[in-house]
């Protein structure tokens, strides 16, 4: 999995009828010091996550289908939870 | 599978309700001469690996099958702790 910042949400009227119902957000992974690592990408939301929170997005199709509680889900990436702490002990 | 030492861990309340009880570790893929692989990633903890251990870990749905019947949301699993490895 990997830690990401919410930084924008998504509206799309016309789309695949899996996505019913589903929140996207536009989601940056970050390094361990918090620096931005790659490009943004497009997560389901299966947690209530919002703007400026940082969360733990799982990268793989069929848990992210999971995440959102419906399989066969044509989805790629889910934010699975809010994080409290990251902890690095080196 | 991928060698990797776990160096840190993440603490979620809010979470997929399947997540609950799992711990979630940051673990940084090892070369087999010990130096860093790549960058770091958050793994769940199937076997009771700790901060400093060397271990490996699974990438994909799989690493959701230690927790079965659950079915939590993961795509990377630390699945054992290593004792020791030799190169030939």
């Amino acid at each position: 999995m990997q830690i990401a910042r919410v930084v924008g949400t998504v509206v799309a009227t016309q789309k695949h009828l899996k996505f019913e119902g589903a929140k996207l957000l536009l989601v940056q992974p970050l390094n361990a010091d918090d620096t931005p690592r790659g490009n943004a990408l497009l997560a389901v939301d299966g947690v209530g996550a919002g703007v400026d929170e940082k969360v733990l997005v799982v990268l793989e199709g069929r848990a992210a289908g999971e995440a959102l509680g419906k399989k066969g889900a044509p989805v790629d990436a889910a934010i699975i939870g809010i994080i409290d702490t990251v902890t690095i002990y080196e | 599978m991928q060698l990797a030492r776990v160096i840190g861990d993440v603490v979620m309340t809010r979470k997929d309700e399947n997540l609950v009880g799992i711990k979630l570790l940051i673990v940084q893929p090892l070369t087999p001469d010990r130096q860093p692989a790549g960058r770091p990633l958050v793994a769940v903890d199937s076997v009771g690996a700790g901060v400093g251990e060397e271990v490996f870990f699974v990438r994909g749905k799989e690493a959701s099958f230690p927790f079965h019947p659950a079915e939590p949301p993961v795509d990377a699993g630390i699945v054992g702790i290593v004792d020791h490895w030799d190169l030939g």
